[in-house]
C-alpha cells in the first residue's frame, strides 16, 4: 500500500464564509482501499471538507489531488464523474420510484430511443448482489427500510463510480444488526480498494472500521492519527481542544461542601423520561439549590433531554414529578405554569424576539404566565425592565431599544431577565455564555451559583467544561442519546468527564 | 422617563408619517385640480361633500383594514375578506328581504325576520368562516395563503347558494340607516368604523394581546418557548378579520340595498392589503399599527375617488391606480429605509461609546 501514491490528497484547503473561516488550510489524505474517519464536533469543518471535495461548494485555495491529478469539481455533478460518490444522512433518494429506477435516475441505459427497462433491472439487481443484498428491484423504494434504502444508495453511488465513497453519518438511523451489516460491506468495498471516508459522531463505530482517524476543530486540522495508536480519551480530548496534562492540572482543588444538594430536598424528579428518536429514557433528579449539569458532546443527547424536561417536545415515554407530586409536561407553557424557566442555546431563533424592545422582551414570559388580561400597567413593565437591567449590567441608551440591536452577551442578559422576571423554581440554560465576551460569561456563571444560592434549581449545559466543572454540583453525561452516567461533588473533573464518555469510569 | 417618552411618540411619529404623507399629497392635488372638492354643505342637517363622502364609502374597507393588520400581524395573510364580505351580504339580504304589506290601507314594508336576528346570523357566520381559517392555518399550519384561498373560491360559491344565483334586493327602511342613515350630521357607519376601532384599540393597547400577538408575529418559535398561546391568539386574528369582513358585508348591502353574491367585495382583499401596506405596517409581520392601516384605507378610497373624479378612461382607472400605489409604496420603503439605517447607524455608535 504505501509504495503507492495515495488516492486522495487535499492540501492547504481554505473555505471562508461570511464571517466564518470554516476551513482553514486543512491538509487531507485518503489512500485505496483505507476507510478513514473524519471526526470533530459540530462547526468543526467536517462537512465543509465534504461539500469542498464533492463541489458543492468551491474552495478559496488549496489543491486537491486524485491520483497524482489535480481537479477542481465546480458542480455536485462533476464530483462523480471524478470518481467520488457521496452517500448523505438523510437518504436523497425518490421513494415513491422503483428500486432499479432510482438506481438509474437521471443516467438511463437507452435503446432505440426508448429505455432499456430490463437493461436497467438486471443491472440493478446486479450492482446490489455486490453488496450482498436481494431485492425485487421493480418494486417501490419505500416499501424497504431504511437501511435497505441506504444500500441502494450505496449500489448508486458505486455504479455510478466507483474510486471514493463518502458516507455521511450513514448509520444514524439505523439499529445494531443494520450497522453490522453496513460495515460488512464497507470491508467489502475497502478490500476492492475502494477509499471510503466516513463521517459519524458515533466514537465506538471509528474504532471498530475505521484505520485512520483525521480530526478538525474550529476549521483547522488537528491531526490525523492512526485509530489503533490513538486512544478514545485522546481523540475526546484532541476534538474539544483540551491537552491531557491541563486536564489534570485544571481538576477542581477544592471542592463545595459535599451534600448541600440533597439535604434540601428533590425539586424535579423523572423516571424513563425519553422520545422515540431524540433521546432515550433516561432518570434524572433536580434537588432545590442544586446545580445540575447535562454534559458530553454535542449532540449527545443533552439538548434533547433539556428539551424533553421543558416540554418543547413532548416526552412519549415516563414520569414525571416536581416536588413530589406527579405532573404532566406536554408544551412549554405547562412547564412555565410549574415554574420552569428555559434558555435555548438558539438565542436569536429561540430566545429573544430581535423586533421587540428591551421591556417587551423582559416581561414576555412573565405575561405569558399571567394571561390576557392580567396586563402589567406600563408602569409595571418599566420598573420590572429597570429592576434587571440593573441587576444584570445590561448595557443600552434605554428599555426601549430594540433587542436585536444589542450585543450577544447583552441579548443573552435580556434572555436570562425574561426567566428571572417569573422567579422561576427551576431554570434550565442551555449553552448560556456561548458566543458572549468573558465578562458577560463571569458574570452569567455568578448568577448561575447565585441562584442556587437561593435554593432554586438549576440545569446547565456548556460545550465548555472548565464552566460546568465550576458551576456544577451534580453532572450527568450523555453520550449517544443515553445517559450514560453521574458525577457528584467530588468526582467532578474535565477528565472524569472525558473517562465517562469514552467509557473509562462505570 | 420623559425621555423614554418621547422615544416612543418619535417610533410612532414615524409609521404614520408617511400615510398621513400619501393622504395630504393626495388631498392637496384634489384642491387644484377637483373643483370643489373640499366644499362642505350642510342639507336637512347633514353634511354633504366629497370629503364626507370618502370617509363614509371607506368605511367597510377600514373594517377590513383592522381584521387584516391583525392577520399580518400574526405573520399570515387573509384573502378570503371578500367572499366573507359576500356571505355576510348574502344572508342579511335574504333573512330580511322584505314585503310590501298594508297595514291600514297604507302600504308598508316588513322584514321576513328581525333585522337584529339577520345581523346576528350574519355576524355569527362571518366568525365561522375566520374560525375555519383559523383552523387551518393556526391548528393545521397550512400556509396562511393556501388556507386562507380555500374559502376566497369556495365563499362565493356559498354565497350565491345562499341568494340562489339571484341578486337580492332589501325592501325595508331601517335597514338603510346603517350604510347610508345620518346621525348628528356625519354618515352612521363613520360612527360604527370609531365604536369598533376603539373595542379593537382597547384590546390591543389595555390587554395583552397587543404585546402577544408582535412576539408571535416576529418570532413564532421564541413565542411558544415562551410559553405564549401561539395557537389561540393566530385563532382569533382570523376570527376577528372575519367579522370585519361581515360588518363590511352588511354595510355594504345596506348601502346598495341589495345583495350580488357575485360582485360585492370581489377583489377588495387586494385593496385590504394594500391598505395595510400603505400604513406603514410590514408584511412580513410582528410590528403593527393599526391607526397606520385605517389611515391607509383613507388613502386607498382617496385616490379610487380622486381617479373618478378626474375623468380616467374606466378601461385605465385600475393602471392608473397601480402607477400611483407604486409611487407611494416606493417613496415610503425608500424612506423607510434611509431613516432605518440613520436610526440603526446612531445605536451601534451609542454601543461603541458605551463600551469604551
Amino acid at each position: 500500500m504505501g509504495t503507492r501514491d495515495p488516492l486522495l490528497k487535499m492540501l492547504g484547503v481554505c473555505k471562508e464564509f461570511p464571517g466564518v473561516k470554516a476551513l482553514n488550510h486543512v491538509d487531507f489524505e485518503l489512500r485505496h482501499g483505507e476507510i478513514h474517519a473524519v471526526c470533530g464536533e459540530n462547526g468543526a469543518g467536517k462537512s465543509t471538507l465534504i461539500k469542498v471535495l464533492t463541489g458543492v461548494e468551491i474552495h478559496d485555495s488549496g489543491e486537491i489531488i486524485l491520483e497524482g491529478r489535480p481537479i477542481r469539481p465546480r458542480t455536485p455533478m462533476e464530483a462523480p464523474a471524478l470518481g467520488i460518490s457521496t452517500v448523505y444522512q438523510e437518504v436523497n433518494l425518490c421513494p415513491n420510484l422503483s428500486v432499479a429506477e432510482n438506481i438509474f435516475v437521471g443516467r438511463e441505459p437507452m435503446r432505440g430511443g426508448k429505455i432499456d427497462w430490463d437493461d436497467v433491472n438486471r443491472r440493478s439487481a446486479e450492482a446490489l448482489a455486490r453488496l450482498n443484498v436481494k431485492l425485487d428491484v421493480t418494486a417501490r423504494l419505500d416499501e424497504y427500510s431504511v437501511a435497505i434504502q441506504q444500500m441502494v444508495a450505496i449500489a448508486r453511488a458505486l455504479d455510478i463510480s466507483a474510486k471514493i465513497l463518502v458516507l455521511d453519518e450513514p448509520t444514524s438511523s439505523l439499529n445494531k444488526t443494520e450497522v453490522a451489516n453496513l460495515f460488512r460491506v464497507m470491508r467489502k468495498l475497502k478490500s476492492a480498494g475502494i477509499g471510503i471516508i466516513f463521517i459519524t459522531h458515533f466514537l465506538e463505530q471509528v474504532y471498530e472500521i475505521t484505520d485512520r482517524i483525521t480530526i478538525l476543530r474550529n476549521g483547522q486540522l488537528v491531526g490525523q492519527f492512526e485509530t489503533a495508536s490513538l486512544d478514545r480519551l485522546q481523540l475526546i480530548a484532541k476534538m474539544i481542544g483540551k491537552d491531557l496534562e491541563e486536564f489534570e492540572k485544571g481538576i477542581k482543588e477544592s471542592l463545595s461542601d459535599t451534600a448541600s444538594a440533597e439535604t434540601e430536598g428533590v425539586y424535579y424528579r423523572a423516571t424513563q423520561l425519553g422520545q422515540l428518536g431524540s433521546i432515550n429514557p433516561f432518570d434524572i433528579s433536580i434537588g432545590k439549590g442544586e446545580v445540575m449539569g447535562l454534559a458530553g458532546l454535542l449532540g449527545s443527547g443533552r439538548t434533547e433531554s433539556a428539551r424533553v424536561i421543558f416540554g418543547i417536545d413532548a416526552p412519549d415515554s415516563g414520569d414525571v414529578s416536581v416536588n413530589g407530586e406527579s405532573v404532566s409536561i406536554r408544551k412549554p407553557a405547562d412547564a412555565i405554569r410549574l415554574g420552569f424557566g428555559f434558555c435555548s442555546e438558539n438565542r436569536k431563533t429561540e430566545g429573544i424576539v430581535a423586533n421587540l424592545t428591551i421591556r417587551e422582551n423582559i416581561v414576555l414570559a412573565l405575561q405569558g404566565k399571567r394571561g390576557l388580561l392580567a396586563f402589567l400597567t406600563r408602569k409595571e413593565q418599566e420598573e420590572i425592565a429597570d429592576k434587571y437591567v440593573k441587576l444584570l449590567n445590561i448595557v443600552t441608551p434605554s428599555i426601549e431599544q430594540l433587542v436585536g440591536n444589542l450585543s450577544g452577551g447583552n441579548q443573552q442578559k435580556v434572555l436570562l431577565a425574561r426567566w428571572l422576571a417569573t422567579d422561576p423554581e427551576l431554570l434550565i440554560l442551555d449553552e448560556p455564555t456561548r458566543g458572549i465576551d468573558i465578562g458577560a460569561k463571569a458574570e452569567v456563571q455568578k448568577l448561575v451559583l447565585q441562584l442556587s444560592g437561593e435554593g432554586k434549581a438549576v440545569l446547565l449545559i456548556s460545550s465548555e467544561l472548565d464552566e460546568m466543572v465550576r458551576c456544577c454540583s451534580r453532572m450527568a453525561v450523555y453520550k449517544d442519546k443515553h445517559k450514560i452516567g453521574e458525577l457528584r461533588n467530588k468526582e467532578i473533573s474535565e477528565l472524569n468527564v472525558m473517562k465517562t464518555i469514552a467509557g473509562g469510569l462505570n | 422617563m420623559d425621555a423614554r417618552k418621547k422615544l416612543d411618540k418619535r417610533l410612532i411619529d414615524r409609521q404614520l408619517f408617511w400615510p398621513l404623507f400619501a393622504l395630504v399629497v393626495l388631498l392637496t392635488f384634489d384642491f387644484f385640480y377637483i373643483k370643489g372638492f373640499f366644499h362642505i354643505e350642510i342639507i336637512d342637517g347633514h353634511l354633504y361633500g366629497s370629503l364626507i363622502d370618502i370617509v363614509n364609502r371607506a368605511t367597510p374597507l377600514m373594517f377590513m383594514a383592522i381584521g387584516m393588520t391583525l392577520v399580518i400581524a400574526s405573520g399570515g395573510i387573509d384573502i378570503s375578506v371578500g367572499s366573507v364580505l359576500a356571505i355576510s351580504g348574502a344572508i342579511t339580504a335574504i333573512m330580511i328581504g322584505g314585503d310590501m304589506v298594508f297595514v291600514d290601507g297604507v302600504p308598508k314594508y316588513a322584514a321576513h325576520n328581525p333585522m337584529s336576528v339577520a345581523i346576528l346570523v350574519a355576524l355569527i357566520a362571518s366568525v365561522v368562516s375566520g374560525l375555519w381559517n383559523g383552523l387551518l392555518i393556526a391548528k393545521l399550519g397550512v400556509n396562511a395563503m393556501v388556507g386562507t384561498l380555500i374559502l376566497l373560491v369556495a365563499g362565493r360559491g356559498i354565497a350565491q347558494l345562499i341568494v340562489n344565483g339571484n341578486v337580492i334586493t332589501v325592501y325595508y327602511e331601517p335597514f338603510f340607516y346603517i350604510g347610508s342613515g345620518f346621525f348628528l350630521g356625519l354618515p352612521f357607519s363613520i360612527y360604527l368604523v370609531a365604536a369598533f376601532l376603539a373595542l379593537v384599540m382597547w384590546l390591543v393597547k389595555k390587554t395583552a394581546f397587543g404585546l402577544f400577538l408582535e412576539s408571535i408575529g416576529s418570532n413564532r418559535v421564541s413565542s411558544r418557548f415562551t410559553g405564549l398561546d401561539v395557537q389561540t391568539v393566530t385563532w382569533a386574528c382570523y376570527a376577528i378579520s372575519g367579522l370585519c369582513a361581515g360588518i363590511a358585508g352588511i354595510i355594504i348591502a345596506s348601502e346598495v340595498k341589495s345583495a350580488d353574491a357575485n360582485s360585492a367585495g370581489l377583489f377588495i382583499e387586494l385593496d385590504a392589503i394594500l391598505s395595510v401596506v400603505l400604513g406603514g405596517n410590514s408584511m412580513a409581520g410582528g410590528r403593527f399599527s393599526i391607526i397606520g392601516s385605517v389611515i391607509g384605507a383613507l388613502v386607498v378610497q382617496t385616490l379610487t375617488t380622486t381617479i373618478y373624479a378626474i375623468g380616467v378612461p374606466p378601461e385605465v382607472t385600475m393602471v392608473v391606480k397601480a402607477l400611483v400605489v407604486i409611487v407611494i409604496y416606493l417613496v415610503q420603503s425608500q424612506m423607510g429605509k434611509t431613516s432605518l439605517k440613520a436610526a440603526g447607524g446612531a445605536t451601534a455608535l451609542k454601543a461603541k461609546e458605551a463600551k469604551a
